[in-house]
């Protein structure tokens, strides 16, 4: 009996798990991975923050003193102020409509709102240069009326809420879909209007997953650089957002100043992750994202 | 309150999913709305609490005719299947909802909500759990949120969905008798919907059973179960068994024999014979009855069921008949139906 029940222990300690790889597989694949990272995500990290510092504290905070870096600042914080709060109502009202009722022509919203994503960002500001030029159909028109769209701040909140656009809706919409109408009804059953049916119920069960997205939507609205540097027309301290900042003085080799902008934005990318991190780990049941991916 | 439906019609994209339904509800009426997935039960329920608008007909709460008027104008409390509790919210917020969101001027008091939530907490026995959320119930419990919510709005009619559905058999037994017992002290005009027939015979003061978007019939408990109008409930409704016979003059034949059974009145010709495995009498000798071999032969609890095989064609009947009667397998029994009904065939 001893016999035999040691036989089987050695026969199980022999044979490995279907789906666990040999002790040198896991190794390479894990040392491969991470040297991977360390070459492409970490070093250029420390090299921002390296650069930034190099010619001292003193450098770094007078660069970021500077009037045309302050507004640079001060445009791209207006930006993310409209563009996410627009997003975030876009995305409530889309992921609604597309999780809650059936209508035709669905489908093709639900891909309409993964446009942005696919589309290059040069080709998203493109299409308000098409859209809004002195050549255009509307350009001269809203000229004559004082209202300037390209080369200005509206020109720059368009094309960043078109790039950041499906963040909100596509983070809401699975987890929509997957809470279903029934508290919905339960709410209206008991009497509640749509707006505290909204308020009460379906707000509460989204408000998680709508951080989530709203984090997204941020970090890249600040972050966003190609549809952006198409409308903006590069006019400094009016028109140059972060992102475009750090390309003008880095081709000025103004250095120091290029990558003290540039830590800034590595910052919002770090606390970013950080947040969104600690979303998932304690909301993880209430958040799609983390489970689709 | 007293709820009539009238004709009602309702449509889905492409398939009906009620044809031309009527029915009365008396006030104060516990009734069941029972029938296979599909039937239409569900889709009957949700038009009467508004959550669905039918595409002909009417429906009146009392004289008032409400198919016009929106869920939240209709005052019904709603039960849904899967209760749909508000998660975020306490198990006092949640019974409470429905007084809370009141516009001011029909809004009761602070205390005056608190004090009949927690009344209602007591009623469905929930007593020290009222600072709970609903991930923190058993399924029982929610069940028992679920139905104090909806009767905090002291609503025109209450409306279950599969009340019992999503519960293990132990907790749905108990939950039947505590539900029987909530409607005797509150008396709320009750509907609820369930494939349970169970469930349906042993809560309803009055049955309604549904077919593809039909009623088949309506009744008491009693009436549907030994008087069934239709084929379906028949064999819908408990166990049963279906024979087709002959009729001649009056009288029953399986095949080349009579089987002992007269049914004065039903027209010659062709018929099935409808009979519940209970409802027969053992024969000792066969001179007019019907008589099998035993193919299989199983004690259940306190009776036998034994399975036969009958006639020329094979026709697999059941009947129960006591635990010590001494059916084996190949030995054969003779008996008659004692209560029965034909359906053309």
């Amino acid at each position: 009996m001893a016999m035999a029940l040691d036989t089987t222990i050695e026969q199980t300690a022999l044979v490995q798990a279907a789906t666990s790889e040999s002790r040198v597989a896991r190794y390479t694949l894990i040392t491969i991975s991470l040297v991977f990272l360390a070459l492409i995500l970490a070093l250029p990290l420390a090299a921002v923050f390296h650069e930034a510092f190099r010619k001292g504290t003193a450098a770094f905070t007078s660069a970021l003193q500077d009037p045309e870096t302050l507004s640079a600042i001060k445009l791209t914080l207006i930006v993310a102020g409209i563009a996410v709060p627009l997003n975030l109502v876009f995305g409530v009202a889309a992921a609604w409509a597309i999780a809650k009722f059936e209508f035709r022509g669905k489908a093709f919203l639900t891909t309409l709102i993964d446009l942005p994503f696919s589309v290059s960002p040069v080709i998203s500001g493109l299409v308000f240069v098409i859209l809004f030029g002195s050549q255009s159909l509307l350009g001269p028109v809203l000229k004559s009326y004082g209202i300037q769209i390209l080369f200005a701040v509206p020109g720059l909140v368009l094309a960043t809420v078109f790039v950041t656009f499906p963040f909100v809706a596509r983070e809401l919409i699975p987890l929509m879909q997957e809470q279903g109408t029934a508290d919905e009804e339960a709410a209206l059953s008991l009497g509640a209007s749509g707006w505290q049916t909204f308020w009460h119920v379906t707000l509460p069960n989204i408000k998680w997953g709508l951080l989530y997205g709203v984090l997204l939507c941020n970090a890249r609205a600040m972050g966003e650089f190609g549809a952006v540097s198409v409308v903006s027309g590069h006019i400094r301290g009016e028109t140059n957002t972060m992102p475009l900042q750090v390309e003008i003085l880095y081709n000025e080799y103004n250095f120091v100043a290029a990558f003290a902008v540039a830590t800034l934005l590595a910052l919002l990318a770090l606390v970013t992750l950080v947040l969104k991190t600690l979303l998932e780990i304690k909301f993880s049941d209430e958040i799609a994202a983390s489970r689709r991916h | 309150m007293e709820v009539r439906v009238q004709n009602i019609v309702k449509q889905f994209e492409r398939f009906p999913a009620l044809k031309d339904v009527s029915l009365d509800i008396r006030s104060g009426e516990l009734i069941a709305l029972l029938g296979p997935s599909g039937s239409g039960k569900t889709t009957l329920l949700r038009l009467i609490a508004g959550l669905e608008s039918p595409t002909a007909g009417q429906i009146f709460f009392g004289d008032e005719d409400a198919s016009l008027k929106t869920v939240q104008e209709r005052n019904i409390g709603f039960v849904f299947q899967h209760y749909a509790l508000f998660r975020h919210m306490t198990v006092l917020d949640n019974i409470s909802f429905g007084l809370r969101i009141r516009k001011a001027d029909r809004r009761p008091a602070k205390a005056d909500i608190r004090a009949r939530a927690m009344e209602l907490i007591d009623l469905v026995q929930l007593s020290g759990m009222e600072k709970r959320y609903p991930a923190q119930l058993s399924g029982g419990q929610r069940q028992r949120v679920a139905l104090a919510r909806a009767m905090a709005v002291e609503p025109n009619v209450l409306l279950l969905d599969e009340p019992f559905g999503a519960l293990d058999a132990q907790v749905r037994k108990e939950l039947r008798r505590w539900l029987r017992d909530i409607h005797n002290r509150t008396g709320h005009t009750t509907v609820f919907v369930t494939h349970d027939q169970e469930e349906a015979l042993e809560l309803a003061d009055r049955v309604v059973v549904m077919s593809q978007g039909k009623i088949e019939q309506a009744g008491t408990p009693d009436e549907i179960y030994d008087a069934p109008n239709s084929p379906f409930v028949f064999s819908f409704i408990g166990q049963s068994n279906i024979l087709p016979v002959r009729v001649e003059s009056g009288q029953i034949w399986l095949e080349d024999r009579p089987i002992g059974v007269e049914s004065a009145g039903t027209a010659d010709g062709t018929a099935n014979l409808h009979f519940r495995p209970h409802d027969i009498g053992l024969q000792d000798g066969c001179g007019g009855c019907l008589a099998g071999i035993v193919t299989t032969s199983r004690r259940v609890a306190g009776k036998r069921h034994v399975e036969l095989d009958i006639g020329q064609q094979h026709a697999r009947v059941e009947i129960e008949l006591p635990a010590d009667h001494p059916a084996t397998e190949g030995s054969r029994v003779a008996f008659r139906p004692t209560r029965f009904k034909l359906f053309q065939a």
